[in-house]
């Protein structure tokens, strides 16, 4: 059965028609790709999936119950967590607090067991400290647990997104342009990340990005977005020999 | 964790400088050496103190910038001084001075509730004058209203005292601009510094745990924080609540230490507000400690330059652009790293002395 099912979605931002008849589906476990080229509402389609932007038109459906239009909040407790192209971290706070903040939803305590520091404070913070730490050595970012967010190197910050939305438990994760800024090496371990959070989370992937070489070597099925259009939607290595593909993004 | 032990070790320094000082101050006090005008601000510096806290929580750890904590104290005040003149008689002292002081922290949570619905909308600039607005609200309410007591119950009215209509042995408890006199002198020092000592670990403790890294994470993005399932509304306004509840502390503190309230610009206005955000920019946004003892040193200061009359207002301005520079500047900040000149390091200094003592 299809986890995300995204059908005839659209949205206007004035006169200008961001996203029109835009449709997807995304199977369990599958790993997707979006890409086009820089303008073609890729983000947009990623802001309307997570309840930033409420979407003029259209339905998404995820795991079979419709989450169009619901609160961002209600959107990441139902299953779709993401990371941001601009990295959006909470930087004045460690590295372990970001992932802890992840994981709020799973553990449980009141603000007045927090002031008052009752005993189920130190048994949930405990737990919460294990479950954060174990996401982090994932990443092998462990060792990095009680830097400030914001002094990590920029590859670093880039896992730190990762493991953060980890923490929620999505059935779906967003990654919009993992790779941007990095170097081939860079690129590299990220596809090695990648694939191991796949396995080890058993989570769906949608992914967007530039880097043709990530693409082609991890993206199962592809969508081309242009001007706020599917291009061409399918296999990857059917997508990327469409001849109107190339022509409007890879070049001749 | 290793993050987590260097603040509570703050915290625990912190609380051993207050109470060092506060023995100081007790001792002077005894022995006759403090001047009688030193002595009586000691309560107002606490109540002062109390309130910087709560804006500092406010405004460091919600990322929110509020202008009407004083009308959060001003509620904390006279709730609290209506009820303990109210009750005076009636329910012995100690009890009847707890219930008043629940009862402002109370108000003062309830208005701070009621208000941050509305305010919690707007951000930056806009939250600012919304809520400067809902401060002189409060006091101009506050300066207008009568409130009489007699056989046939509570009398209230907006017009003047003869329109309270009392009986002839009925008592007036809120007389308009001159506000409630006669409330019990209840607040000393000991109990300030206690209160004071209470809100800091409060405080703390809230800011350290999971509403309070909730808090943190919408200040510092919000978007973000949304995509990871935290409800914002929420956590703003319990923040705010709780930020305007110790306001009313401050306060409670405040109304029973002196003998006649009233609502005046210059103790629960605009004036007001804005010194305690001085206190809180000076002392350090995010930083507990620092409002404390940013809260008291400008409160002492005037006090203390008194003798050089014709020059004390130049000299005080003169010390708030220092501290200014002493805290924000980068030069002076790296400066102060170099030379191990933190507040953090000098702290640390104190604890070892007392150690080797």
């Amino acid at each position: 059965m299809a986890l995300l099912e995204v059908t005839n979605l659209g949205i206007s931002f004035g006169g200008l028609r961001a996203v029109d008849e835009f449709n997807l589906t995304i199977d369990e476990g599958e790993l997707y790709g979006l890409i086009g080229p820089n303008g073609a509402g890729k983000t947009t389609v990623f802001n309307m999936l997570t309840g930033i932007y409420k979407p003029t038109d259209g339905k998404i459906f995820l795991g079979g119950t419709d989450i169009t239009g619901k609160k961002t909040a209600e959107i990441n407790k139902a299953g779709i967590a993401r990371t941001f192209q601009n990295i959006r971290l909470f930087g004045d706070q460690s590295v372990l607090d970001n992932v802890k903040i992840g994981l709020h939803n799973s553990f449980e305590y009141g603000t007045a067991t927090g002031i008052f520091r009752l005993p189920k404070y130190f048994t949930v913070e405990k737990q919460m400290d294990e479950k954060a730490l174990s996401i982090l050595s994932v990443f092998n970012l462990d060792k990095d647990a009680d830097v400030l967010a914001s002094n990590l190197p920029y590859g670093k910050q880039r896992q730190l997104e990762i493991a953060r939305a980890l923490a929620t438990k999505p059935k779906l994760l967003l990654l919009d342009e993992p790779a941007a800024g990095m170097n081939p090496n860079e690129t590299k371990d990220l596809m090695d990340t990648i694939a191991l959070i796949r396995k080890e989370f058993g989570v769906t992937i949608l992914l967007i990005e530039h880097d043709m070489k990530l693409v082609s070597g991890i993206c199962e099925k592809l969508t081309v977005l242009n001007f706020g259009r599917v291009l061409s939607q399918g296999v990857t290595t059917e997508v990327l020999n469409d001849p109107e593909v190339i022509k409007a993004y890879l070049g001749e | 964790m290793k993050n987590l032990n260097k603040s509570t070790q703050k915290l625990i320094s912190t609380i051993a400088v207050i109470f060092v000082l506060y023995l100081a101050m007790s001792i002077m006090q005894a022995t006759g050496n403090l001047s009688s005008l030193m002595s009586g601000l000691l309560v107002p510096v606490c109540a002062y103190s109390l309130v910087a806290v709560a804006l500092n929580l406010c405004v460091g750890y919600l990322g929110e910038l509020s202008l009407g904590h004083a009308g959060f104290m001003c509620i904390g005040a006279f709730t609290s001084a209506l009820f303990s003149k109210t009750f005076q008689g009636i329910i012995p002292d100690v009890p009847r001075f707890i219930l008043a002081l629940l009862l402002g922290t109370f108000f003062a949570a309830l208005f701070g509730f009621l208000i941050a619905i509305p305010v919690l909308r707007l951000s930056g600039d806009y939250l600012a004058i919304v809520t400067l607005a809902f401060g002189e609200i409060i006091k101009n309410v506050i300066n207008a209203i009568y409130v009489g007591v007699d056989s046939k119950g509570l009398h209230f009215t907006l017009k003047d005292m003869m329109s309270l209509g009392l009986e002839p042995g009925g008592t007036i408890l809120i007389n308009g601009p001159q506000g409630i006199t006669g409330t019990p002198r209840q607040s000393n020092f000991t109990l300030a510094v206690l209160l004071l000592i209470i809100a800091l670990i409060v405080t703390f403790n809230f800011v350290n745990s999971r509403t309070g890294r909730a808090v943190k994470a919408i200040r510092d993005n919000q978007i973000a924080a949304e995509t990871v399932g935290l409800p914002i509304t929420k956590y703003k306004l319990t923040a705010f609540t709780i930020s305007a509840a110790i306001a009313g502390v401050g306060g409670v503190i405040y109304a029973h230490n002196i003998n006649s309230l009233t609502a005046t610009t210059n103790n629960f206005g605009y004036n007001m507000s804005i010194m305690i955000l001085v206190y809180v920019v000076l002392g350090g946004i995010g930083n507990f400690s620092g409002s404390v003892v940013a809260a008291v040193v400008l409160t002492m200061l005037p006090e203390l330059l008194r003798g050089l009359s014709n020059y004390r207002m130049l000299i005080y301005s003169i010390v708030l652009i220092g501290l200014m520079l002493f805290n924000w500047a980068p030069s002076i900040l790296r400066f102060r790293e170099e030379h191990g000149i933190t507040s953090q390091a000098i702290l640390g200094k104190l604890k070892k002395k007392k150690e080797v003592q």
